[in-house]
C-alpha cells in the first residue's frame, strides 16, 4: 500500500492584501521514487495553482530550490520522499527576503555577494584573439574547479547563526568564493587586496566556526578548510598590519 | 507601469545572452538581460559534457583543424545546415575558448605523459606530449573525427556561465531576474523592446530599446519529458510568432536522447551504454542486438532512441504510474566501475531515484533533449521580418546544427554566436536612430493588462491551464516523437488544433495575485500549442528523413525535394495553423551532399531534380 503523505507547507503571498503568514495541509499519495520536486508540482497542478516554489533544473546542478526541509536547509529536488516521514514540514530558507511561499529571492542576495568581493578576474592582460592560452598546470585548474563548485543555493547562509543575526555578513558562499580567486593564479590581487574585503566582522572574523555551513552544503564543498585557510592568512595580514602603524 | 530604457534588451541571461551582453557592454553600449531565474541559474548551467573548438592540444585532437570541425558539423546536420554559418562557427570556436580563459574559466588542460582511455568498454592507452603541457586540453563526444570537447570536470556549463556572469557583473550589465518576457513591442515593421511580467510582484515592465536579443533557450518542455529546465517552455517563442512577420526555423528538427531517467527526466550519459551497458525491455532482456546486430546498444543517439521507441511500441515496455519505460542495466559492470567512472550516474540514480545501479535497473526512455529550431535568423544573427530584433543560442535558428547536433556544439554555439551576433548589434547600433512611438508601447502594454484580467476573471472560459497542457504535451509525444508518421502527425495536429480552442478559453482557478505561478502559464499557454503545432505541422509537410526528423513512411532523405529550410509563420492570431514556407538550407556549399556516416540511410539526390 503506498504511503499517504502529509505536507505542512508555509503559505504567504505579499503581494495579496489579504493574506496572512500561515502553514496549510495536503495530503499526497506516495509513487515510487517521488521527489519533492515531483509531489510540489503535483499539489499546485491538483490542488492549488497559487502555491509558490522554486525549480529550473530538477538536476541538483542549479541552486533553485533550496528550503526548509523538515527543520533542515537542503535542496528540494534532491530530496526523495522516502528518506522523510509521513509528515512533511518545509518552509521558505530565512535569511533571503521572501517572495511567497517557498519562494525567496536568492539573486539580489547573491549578486551584492558578489559585487562585493568583486568576483571576477583582477589582471592587466588583454586578451589578444591571435595568441595561444597561457598555460595553467591541470592541478591548479582542478583547484579551482573544487571551489568553483558552489551553486549559490543558500544553505549555507541559511543555517548560518551569524548570517541569522547581522545582515551584512558575507557568509560561507562568499568567503569560499573569495578563495577560488585566492588560488587562481590569473587574480593578481595582493593578501591585502584580499583583506580589504573580507578581514573583518562582516567577513572572515565573524565567523563563529560551528560549521553549519559544511554539514548542509549540497556540493559538499571543503567551506571548513576554506575558512580555516583563509582566517589562518588573513590572521597574518592584520597581524603585519598592526606593525606597520 | 514603469518603463527602462537601455541602448540593447537582451532577453535570456544564459551563455548566449550573456555572451551578447558583454559584447556590447565592452563597446560601451548599455545593456540588461531579463532571466526568469537569477542569470547563474540559466540552464546552461547544466551541461556538463563540454563544448566543441578545435584547439588541437590534446594527442587525441592532433591533425584537427577548423575544417575538421566544419565538415563534423555539416555531415551530424545531415546537409540541413547553413554552411556559411557552420564555416563562421568553426574558425570563431577556438578564439572564444581562448578567451574564456582568459576570462577565469579554469578549463582542464594538458598532462603530459602515458594515460588509458576507455573506448567501448575496452582500455587503450595514450601519451600526451610535454610541448603542450598546461594547454586547454579536450575529451572524446560522439560524431566528431578527433577529441576535440574542451571541459571543466563535470561543471562545464556551470564553470562557464559563472565565469560570463562575472564579466557581466564587471562590466556592468545589469541582470533583472524573476523577470518575464510577455510580449515584444513592435509595428510589423520594427522591434522596440519588450514588456514583462515581474515575478516578484506581478506587475508589467516595459523595456524599451533600439535593439532587441532573444536568447531565451529551449523549448522542450512543451514535451512532457524532456532533459530541459523547467524554465525552457517556449514562452518568448510564442511572443515572437505572434508579431506575425517574423518566422520560427525547421520546428520540426527536435532531438531526442535515448536516457533520461523516469520519473524526473534528468540525463544520464551515453557513456553508460559505452562501457558496456546494456537495454532490457519489460521481461528484462536484452533486444537491441535485434534490430542492429553489429552495434547494438552502441548505435548513434537517434538510432538507438528510434529503437527503444520501436520496442515499447511491439508492447515490451515496462509499465509505470509515470508511463512506459525500459531498463539500462548497468550491474554487471561492477560497483568499482560504476562508483568510479560512471560516479555522476551513480549519484543521479541515488539522489533522485532512490535506485542502486549497482544491484538495480536504471528506468529509462528516449526524451526531447534539444531544439535544432528557433527564431529564425540570418548569418548576423538579425532574426527575419523585424528591424532591430536579434537573436542566438538556443533559442535561434542561426543554423549551424540543420537537422541535428551535435554533441558539443551547442554550448560552443551559445559563446561564439553570442559574441557575433552581439558584435553585428554594436554595429547595427552605431548608425541607427529610431523613433520611438509610445502609442505602440501603451498599446502593447494595455493589450498584455487585458489578456491578464480576463485570463483572472475568467472572461473568456474557464479551462484549467494545467490540464490543457496535459493535452498539449500528450499530444506531441504521440504523435512528434521519435518516429513519425502522415497518420500520426495528421491526429497530432488535429488534437493541437482542439487544444488551442481550449488554450484560448483559460481561467485562473485561483485568485492570480502577485508572482502567481498559474498566470504565468496561462499567460503562455496559447502560444506553446501555436509552437507545438509548428512542429506537428512542419513535421507532417516534410514528407522525408533528415538528421532527428524521421518519418517512417518517408525513409529516404530526400534533397531533391527538401533541401531546403521549414519556415513558420503565424500570420493571423485567429489562424489555427501556421503559414509554412520554404528556403534553401544554405546559400553556398562548401561541402556537396553526401552520406553522413552512421545510421544506415537511402539519399535520392539532389541530381536526380533535373531527371524528374
Ligand atoms: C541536460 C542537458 C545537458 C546538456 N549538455 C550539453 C553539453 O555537454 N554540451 C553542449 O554543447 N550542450 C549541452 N546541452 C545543450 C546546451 O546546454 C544548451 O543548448 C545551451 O546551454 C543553451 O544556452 P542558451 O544561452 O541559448 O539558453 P539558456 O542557458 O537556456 O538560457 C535561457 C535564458 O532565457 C531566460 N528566459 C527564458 N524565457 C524567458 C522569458 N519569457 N523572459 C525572460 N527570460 C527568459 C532564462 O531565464 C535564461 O536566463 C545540454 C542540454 C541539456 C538539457
Ligand atoms: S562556520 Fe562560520 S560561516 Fe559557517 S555556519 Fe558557522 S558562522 Fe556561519
Ligand atoms: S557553498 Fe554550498 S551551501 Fe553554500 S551556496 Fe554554495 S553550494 Fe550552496
Ligand atoms: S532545481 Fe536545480 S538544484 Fe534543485
Amino acid at each position: 500500500m503506498a504511503r499517504q503523505l502529509k505536507f505542512n507547507i508555509f503559505r504567504f503571498n505579499p503581494q495579496n492584501p489579504e493574506s496572512i503568514p500561515h502553514m496549510e495541509s495536503y495530503i499526497l499519495e506516495e509513487t515510487d521514487s517521488m521527489t519533492l520536486f515531483i509531489a510540489l508540482n503535483r499539489i499546485r497542478e491538483e490542488q492549488d495553482g497559487s502555491l509558490q516554489f522554486d525549480f529550473c533544473c530538477r538536476a541538483g546542478i542549479c541552486g533553485s530550490c533550496a528550503m526548509v526541509i523538515n527543520g533542515r536547509p537542503g535542496l528540494a529536488c534532491h530530496t526523495k520522499t522516502k528518506d522523510l516521514p509521513l509528515e512533511i514540514t518545509l518552509t521558505p530558507l530565512p535569511v533571503f527576503k521572501l517572495v511567497g511561499d517557498l519562494s525567496v529571492d536568492t539573486g539580489t542576495w547573491f549578486r551584492s555577494m558578489y559585487n562585493k568581493v568583486e568576483s571576477w578576474i583582477h589582471t592587466d592582460k588583454v586578451f589578444d584573439a591571435n595568441a595561444i592560452e597561457d598555460p595553467m598546470e591541470n592541478d591548479i585548474a582542478e583547484d579551482v574547479y573544487e571551489l568553483d563548485r558552489c551553486i549559490e543555493c543558500g544553505c549555507c547562509v541559511a543555517a548560518c547563526g551569524t548570517a541569522r543575526l547581522r545582515d551584512d555578513f558575507m557568509g560561507a558562499a562568499a568567503l569560499n568564493r573569495l578563495g577560488r580567486f585566492v588560488v587562481d593564479p590569473r587574480d593578481k590581487r595582493t593578501d591585502k587586496q584580499y583583506f580589504d574585503v573580507i578581514g573583518s566582522d562582516e567577513g572572515i572574523f565573524g565567523c563563529m566556526g560551528l560549521l553549519a555551513c559544511e554539514d548542509v552544503c549540497p556540493k559538499n564543498l571543503p567551506l571548513m578548510n576554506q575558512l580555516s585557510y583563509l582566517r589562518r592568512k588573513m590572521g597574518i595580514v592584520a597581524i603585519k598590519q598592526m606593525f606597520k602603524k | 507601469m514603469q518603463t527602462i530604457y537601455k541602448d540593447v534588451l537582451i532577453i535570456g541571461a544564459g551563455l548566449a545572452g550573456e555572451r551578447a551582453a558583454a559584447e556590447a557592454a565592452g563597446a560601451g553600449l548599455s545593456a540588461v538581460c531579463l532571466s526568469i531565474v537569477p542569470a547563474r541559474r540559466s540552464h546552461s548551467a547544466a551541461a556538463m559534457g563540454g563544448m566543441q573548438a578545435a584547439l588541437a592540444n590534446s594527442i587525441m585532437g592532433e591533425g584537427d583543424s577548423t575544417d575538421v570541425h566544419f565538415s563534423d558539423t555539416v555531415k551530424g546536420s545531415d546537409w540541413g545546415c547553413d554552411q556559411e554559418v557552420a564555416r563562421l562557427f568553426a574558425d570563431t570556436a577556438p578564439v572564444e575558448m581562448r578567451r574564456l580563459c582568459d576570462w577565469g574559466v579554469p578549463w582542464n588542460r594538458v598532462v603530459p605523459g602515458k594515460s588509458k582511455y576507455f573506448k567501448g568498454g575496452k582500455q587503450f592507452d595514450k601519451e600526451e606530449k610535454e610541448e603542450k603541457r598546461g594547454l586547454i586540453t579536450a575529451r572524446n563526444f560522439g560524431g566528431t573525427a578527433k577529441w576535440r570537447t574542451c571541459y571543466v570536470s563535470d561543471g562545464t556549463g556551470h564553470s562557464v556561465l559563472y565565469t560570463m556572469d562575472n564579466r557581466c557583473a564587471q562590466l556592468g550589465v545589469e541582470v533583472h531576474d524573476k523577470v518575464e518576457a510577455i510580449a515584444l513591442i513592435q509595428d510589423g515593421e520594427t522591434c522596440y523592446g519588450a514588456i514583462a511580467r515581474s515575478l516578484r510582484t506581478g506587475e508589467l515592465v516595459a523595456y524599451i530599446a533600439k535593439a532587441t536579443m532573444v536568447a531565451s533557450g529551449g523549448f522542450g518542455k512543451i514535451y512532457k519529458a524532456s532533459t530541459n529546465a523547467v524554465i525552457c517552455d517556449g514562452g518568448v517563442h510564442g511572443a515572437v510568432l505572434d508579431t506575425g512577420v517574423v518566422p520560427l526555423g525547421n520546428m520540426e528538427a527536435v532531438q531526442f536522447h535515448p536516457t533520461g531517467i523516469v520519473p524526473t527526466d534528468i540525463l544520464v550519459t551515453e557513456g553508460c551504454r559505452g562501457d558496456g551497458g546494456t537495454l532490457l525491455d519489460v521481461n528484462e532482456e536484452r533486444f537491441m542486438h535485434i534490430y542492429e546486430p553489429e552495434k547494438a546498444e552502441l548505435a548513434s543517439r537517434d538510432v538507438v532512441a528510434r529503437w527503444m521507441t520501436h520496442h515499447m511500441r511491439e508492447g515490451k515496455g515496462v509499465p509505470s504510474p509515470y508511463g512506459e519505460h525500459l531498463w539500462l542495466d548497468i550491474r554487471h559492470l561492477g560497483e568499482k566501475h560504476i562508483t568510479g567512472k560512471l560516479r555522476e550516474v551513480y549519484e543521479i540514480c541515488t539522489s533522485f531515484l532512490g535506485v542502486d545501479p549497482i544491484h538495480q535497473l536504471i528506468p529509462v526512455r528516449p526524451t526531447q533533449h534539444y531544439s535544432m529550431g528557433g527564431v529564425r535568423t540570418n548569418k548576423d544573427g538579425a532574426a527575419y521580418g523585424l528591424k532591430g530584433l536579434f537573436s542566438a543560442g538556443e533559442s535561434a535558428c542561426w543554423d549551424m546544427h540543420g537537422f541535428n547536433r551535435l554533441g558539443g556544439n551547442s554550448l560552443a554555439e551559445t559563446v561564439v554566436a553570442g559574441g557575433i551576433v552581439g558584435h553585428k548589434i554594436v554595429e547595427f547600433l552605431e548608425n541607427y536612430e529610431c523613433s520611438i512611438p509610445t502609442a505602440v508601447i501603451s498599446r502593447t502594454a494595455a493589450k498584455q493588462q487585458q489578456r491578464i484580467d480576463d485570463i483572472i476573471s475568467g472572461a473568456n472560459g474557464k479551462e484549467n491551464v494545467y490540464r490543457v497542457r496535459e493535452a498539449m504535451q500528450d499530444a506531441l509525444d504521440k504523435g512528434a516523437h521519435v518516429f513519425r508518421t502522415e497518420e500520426g502527425l495528421t491526429k497530432c495536429v488535429e488534437t493541437l488544433q482542439e487544444t488551442l480552442q481550449r488554450a484560448r478559453k483559460v481561467g485562473l482557478q485561483t485568485d492570480g495575485y502577485g508572482a502567481s505561478p498559474e498566470l504565468s502559464a496561462a499567460l503562455k499557454i496559447e502560444g506553446q500549442v501555436k509552437l507545438a503545432l509548428c512542429v506537428a505541422y512542419g513535421a507532417l509537410q516534410r514528407k522525408e528523413s533528415r538528421g532527428s526528423h524521421n518519418r517512417e513512411d518517408y525513409p529516404a532523405r530526400n534533397d531533391r525535394d527538401w533541401l531546403t529550410r521549414t519556415l513558420a509563420y503565424w500570420k493571423n492570431p485567429d489562424d489555427d495553423l501556421p503559414t509554412l514556407e520554404y528556403e534553401d538550407a544554405t546559400p553556398s556549399y562548401e561541402i556537396p551532399p553526401g552520406d553522413r556516416g552512421y545510421g544506415k540511410m537511402q539519399i535520392i539526390s539532389a541530381d536526380s531534380k533535373e531527371e524528374s
